[in-house]
């Protein structure tokens, strides 16, 4: 076997993941992709091995719900074929291995820095450097927004080659929100302050990431956590999913000048997140999920007044959103506007919401569950126009969804106890991932432990690190005027991407 | 139009009348209240993700702590986390709750320039500059404009470029990456200027206090006029802390 296929949360010895020379390990994970549309890449990374690269591929087969590990050391010394010549999906992957270890590549064709890490390879380069595409033209200008943006949000730099109102090509420039967290991961012993970093990976997204961290972390330690934990956790996801989905409506009718729309859905938010204050203190979530314990175990009353707060929700949500979409002004800026084809989502790799737009059923509920979902019987919801406006849909439908699993899952409570959280630590020289699909999508998570289970390389992807390029594809074309909507029709994090 | 003013109707009131006396719902952790029980001290700043809290006297630094309340957890009888959500401050010393210490957290008067209320006290604009935050004190600074907070009632907005600014409000821990753009936008800004940190990440780096990919030097150039605990700020700390920060004072 070239490979070891695992299943999501999965804790495997090091040992047993095959090495492969390099060209049987490109060929084995370029083969993959063309197993049919389940598979794809969740991680590709490398890590220092005794003087070398040692990488590690997860190819998630979500037909059958594993995902096939391989690995590969390297001499970063020695130029090597580049697994994107064959597949756009490694383009980001294999720049952040150029950036990271100076490993160079022969036929890659776009290795520029991804996010100017403290501890990148080349200490020449520098974010204010950044080497932008250019075409020499009289007829041609170019735009520069940002890093710092008019609105209150993160920084990120876009520029913009237009002819005339028309963006011919974006090229967007992170990193700005690099913060060391991969590092940090392993520097910081203490497990509370692990799982505060993973609460602080993505603000917006804090079940999304602190779920795939103590899954993770459980199965390094061999634990299993009950039902009531699994519980939170789904509920927690799904929370998430509807208060970041119905605050996203509201931002993209600030985009298109609709004032009621903002205003509503903005309001509608905040009694979902309050909920989340009632049951954990935070807004936003931030202390609610812990590797195996828990202080806000679920009860009764808790259940009721959150269908309480889902029944006053909806019947405002329905009919703000069937105003919404039935708004001439409203749906004339969303119709096909910033379009990603089914075709390009595919070759590119997108994941979660930007996939599911375009008509990819692909959904980490549904290929590789975990929690409670197995129970949930999920079906991603998908649409097949890849605009805005099927951005906008996809959000009101999964708000539906969400509202129904919820309502699901109250009906059966499990019975709530404080954890206490007695368990190991982690298994010594062990791998293991994590997958969770958080309200942008495929949040994917991989440790790997030393001699004594300390941690030797933790990896975090947030979805956003596939679909930053979907973005800049869906405005080509399209006048720069409509750039703020399409940017936030899809809502990507930077400093999830940044780390 | 007519389906507009139904969903309008349908809405009624949505704001909060008084934010000053408002009571926030469920169990959110404000500021903290220490007792004098004797407790195993090293097991309680031993357990503090961030090394908020200090011994002899037991104290807790509102600048670094998360508010993740694990201490109270622990420690339920030594320490309780209280709904008061006004903790801003602008003075450092006074983010440093210590045992038996029960009053509120007020600003020291003594430290406010005199233009401030002077020039701010009926309109303050504010440019917003993340640097290194991880959106969720940007998701709660653009909460204190929504219909619920309504800041934009005071006067205080957010706006889009620096040079229609009167002060900056910074989130996150400031990172290497930022420290350049930070430092362009504050110069960009007319004086009289205030500079606002929201957030434990902005005041102390928080959880990612020390990371190699941080650059906070710019804090060490500049007088900060209010710090704003919170992890991240609730909408109704920051909206006291700058009501009180522009005021008229006699």
């Amino acid at each position: 076997m070239s490979y070891i296929s695992i299943r999501n949360n999965e804790t495997i010895p090091v040992s047993s993941i095959p090495e492969l020379d390099y060209p049987g390990f490109l060929e084995l994970n370029v083969l993959t992709l063309h197993q049919g549309p389940g598979a794809h890449c969740v991680n590709y990374f490398g890590y220092p091995h005794t003087g070398k690269i040692k990488l590690i591929c997860c190819m998630a087969q979500d037909e059958d719900h594993s995902i096939n590990i391989s690995s590969c050391i390297i001499d970063p010394e020695h130029p090597l074929p580049s697994f994107t010549k064959h597949s756009l999906i490694f383009e980001r992957f294999e720049r952040e291995l150029h950036e990271n270890f100076g490993i160079r590549y022969t036929d890659h064709p776009w290795l520029k820095p991804v996010r100017f890490p403290f501890n990148r390879a080349d200490k020449n380069s520098s974010v204010a450097d950044y080497p932008f595409f250019t075409i020499e033209s009289e007829e041609l200008h170019e735009v520069g927004v940002g890093p710092i943006h008019a609105g209150v949000i993160e920084p990120g730099h876009f520029r913009f080659i237009c002819n005339g109102e028309q963006i011919l090509h974006l090229e967007i420039q992170l990193g700005y929100q690099h913060r060391g967290i991969e590092s940090l991961f392993l520097e910081k012993k203490k497990i509370l302050q692990r799982i505060t970093l993973a609460e602080n990976i993505a603000g917006d997204s804090v079940a999304g990431h602190t779920v795939a961290f103590v899954n993770l972390w459980e199965s390094l330690c061999g634990f299993q956590p009950g039902r009531d934990l699994q519980f939170s956790r789904t509920l927690a996801l799904e929370l998430e999913r509807i208060a970041i989905h119905t605050g996203d409506l509201s931002a993209m009718c600030t985009d298109v000048g609709y004032q009621l729309g903002n205003a509503v859905f903005g309001r509608l938010r905040t009694p979902l997140i309050n909920y989340f204050q009632i049951w954990c203190g935070n807004r936003l979530a931030k202390g609610l999920i812990r590797p195996g314990y828990n202080h806000f175990p679920f009860s009764q009353n808790l259940a009721d007044e959150l269908n309480q707060v889902l029944n006053d929700y909806e019947k405002d949500f329905e009919e703000m959103t069937k105003e919404l979409f039935s708004l001439p002004s409203a749906l004339a800026r969303f119709d096909k506007t910033g379009v990603v084809t089914a075709e390009q989502a595919e070759s590119i790799g997108t994941v979660g919401m930007t996939a599911r737009m375009t008509g990819i059923k692909k959904d980490i509920r549904l290929s590789h569950p975990h929690d409670l979902y197995p129970d949930l019987s999920h079906q991603p919801v998908i649409s097949n126009k890849g605009d805005v406006y099927a951005r906008a849909r996809l959000r009101k439908k999964e708000i539906d969804q969400s509202i129904g699993h919820i309502r699901g899952l109250t009906k059966n409570l499990p019975h709530a106890k404080h954890h206490k959280g007695h368990y190991t630590s982690p298994s010594p020289h062990c791998f293991s991932i994590s997958l969770v699909e958080g309200w942008r999508g495929e949040v994917c998570h991989c440790a790997i432990t030393g001699h004594n289970g300390e941690l030797m390389a933790y990896k975090i992807k947030d979805p956003s690190f596939h679909n930053w390029l979907a973005l800049a594809l869906a405005v080509r074309n399209n006048e720069i005027s409509d750039f703020p909507i399409s940017n936030k029709s899809f809502d990507l994090s930077y400093c999830g991407h940044d780390l | 139009m007519i389906n507009n003013l139904k969903i309008w109707l349908h809405q009624g009131k949505q704001y909060i009348p008084d934010v000053t006396s408002a009571k926030v719902p469920g169990i959110f952790r404000g500021r903290p209240v220490i007792s004098t029980e004797r407790i195993d001290q090293t097991a309680l700043t031993e357990l503090c993700p961030t090394n908020a809290i200090s011994n002899n006297p037991v104290s807790i630094d509102l600048g670094k702590c998360t508010f993740c309340g694990e201490c109270a957890f622990a420690f339920p009888n030594k320490i309780k986390f209280t709904t008061d959500f006004k903790l801003a401050t602008n003075d450092p010393k006074r983010l440093i709750i210590e045992e038996g210490q029960e009053g509120n957290i007020e600003l020291d008067p003594a430290l406010i320039r005199k233009e401030i209320s002077k020039y701010f006290k009926s309109s303050l604009k504010l440019r917003q500059v993340s640097a290194g935050g991880d959106n969720s004190c940007e998701l709660e600074l653009n909460a204190c404009g929504n219909v619920n907070f309504d800041m934009g009632r005071f006067g205080i907005e957010f706006v889009a470029s620096p040079r229609h600014a009167d002060g900056i409000v910074i989130t996150g821990p400031i990172t290497e990456n930022m420290a350049e753009p930070l430092q362009i936008c504050y110069d960009a800004i007319p004086d009289p200027k205030i500079i606002i940190l929201a957030g434990t990440d902005a005041i102390s780096g928080g959880i990612f206090e020390g990371s190699p990919a941080l650059n906070r030097s710019f804090l060490s150039r500049y007088k900060i006029d209010l710090y704003v605990p919170g992890n991240p700020i609730h909408p109704l700390t920051f909206i006291n802390g700058v009501l009180e920060l522009i005021k008229k004072r006699k």
